[in-house]
């Protein structure tokens, strides 16, 4: 897979930054290498005194993973992070579920115990980056330009500037999205998908691939349930119908209710 | 939209492989796609459209075979296909779904026409 992604437009490449950095483009160049450029040379010069028109048509099997160039490289960052005992998380959700919150208040829990790292993925700004800096974790920023998901080349990339510390848990704030990032493997240890009680009890039944994927489901924002017309049972039986070996966990990051479970989790961690 | 993702890696590997069997011109590619692969058939199609222009494949048509979900229960090994509602195994009761088809993203063939 490209490193622009598909959905970025030439001109506005994916840029991977730390908080502080002005020169965006400083750490990489931007060659994509395409290596299918048709271009090669016939010099045997034949003559023929009859035309061919009438080309052999031959049926090519390939079976290809049309996904295996990204499966590829998130087996390398697999590899990578085994070697170095991090646990890698890759967090996914809709705009505006709240993982930033929770990755901070989840930050704060675990700080004193456990050596951290992020990397932070959204189209524009380095606001996530900033926030997460202010927690004293390195942090990356990939903008993704108008790109819908991380990759696993992106990842790559953010991994090598990054430099996670040696048996440290990298969390990966995946674009805000809960269709494209389900595709694209990252080399993640386990797929997080965070939904809110705002969203409505049945985000799991609509968006069954991203739930699919995932090892962990989080249900988040619990103090405004008494606002909102979300069904909790619903919620649960909706999500578990599609994956039924989904583990789940209801909590407020702004309250801190059912952070505990969350948190417990997160420190059994192994690599 | 990562189906623009995914239509360049179609060309990408399509271009590779028909330039390995000298291809002059790739007549077909055909696609197993799954209903349940997270893929949108008509923003594929149309990122198909864009993703072939200066390629070998610009002109090509693309057959896309779209690929039913079924499901098995990992209870008692019934094979159904999935309601909206991924609702319970109608054989036994039990929500242990399993996905056996449906979420292929794979590039099939190609017909090509080769060089003389």
């Amino acid at each position: 897979m490209c490193d622009t992604c598909g959905c970025g437009q030439e001109g506005n490449p994916v840029r991977i930054s730390r908080p502080g950095e002005t020169d965006l483009h400083q750490d990489h160049s931007h060659n994509h290498d395409h290596d299918n450029n048709n271009s090669h040379t016939h010099d045997s010069v034949h003559s023929h005194d009859h035309s061919h028109d009438h080309p052999h048509q031959k049926m090519i099997r390939i079976e290809e993973d049309i996904l295996g160039k990204n499966n590829l490289l998130a087996s390398r960052n697999s590899g990578f992070f085994e070697a170095k005992d991090i646990v890698a998380l890759n967090l996914m959700s809709s705009p505006g579920s709240g993982k930033t919150t929770l990755l901070e208040r989840t930050i704060e829990a675990v700080k004193e115990s456990r050596k951290l790292a992020v990397i932070e993925g959204d189209q524009q700004t380095m606001n996530d980056a900033e926030r997460i800096h202010r927690t004293g974790v390195p942090v990356v920023q990939i903008n993704t330009g108008n790109g819908c998901h991380l990759d696993a080349e992106m990842i790559h990339r953010a991994v090598k500037k990054l430099d996670p510390p040696q048996e440290s848990i990298l969390f990966i704030e995946n674009v805000g999205n809960l269709v494209c990032p389900s595709l694209f493997e990252l080399g993640e240890k386990s797929r997080i998908v965070i939904i809110s009680v705002t969203e409505g009890d049945d985000k799991p039944l609509k968006y069954p691939t991203m739930f699919q994927q995932a090892q962990v489901c989080i249900i988040n924002k619990i103090d405004l349930l008494p606002y909102v017309d979300f069904n909790m049972e619903k919620a649960r039986e909706n999500a578990l119908a599609v994956n039924p070996k989904l583990e789940l966990f209801e909590l407020s990051a702004k309250t801190g209710e059912g952070m505990d479970h969350w948190i417990q989790w997160i420190l059994t961690r192994e690599p | 939209m990562h189906e623009l993702s995914i239509a360049m890696s179609i060309v990408d590997i399509a271009s590779r492989k028909a330039d390995e069997a000298s291809a002059e011109k790739v007549t077909l590619v055909e696609l197993d796609i799954g209903i349940m692969s997270g893929i949108e058939f008509i923003s594929l199609e149309f990122a198909l459209s864009v993703a072939v222009k200066d390629s070998i494949l610009e002109g090509t048509r693309f057959k896309i075979n779209r690929i039913e979900p079924l499901c098995e229960c990992s209870s008692c090994n019934h094979l159904y296909t999935p309601g909206q509602d991924f609702g319970a195994c109608p054989e036994c009761g039990k929500q242990e779904i399993e996905f056996i088809r449906g979420k292929e993203l794979q590039i099939k063939s190609l017909l090509i026409d080769q060089k003389e």
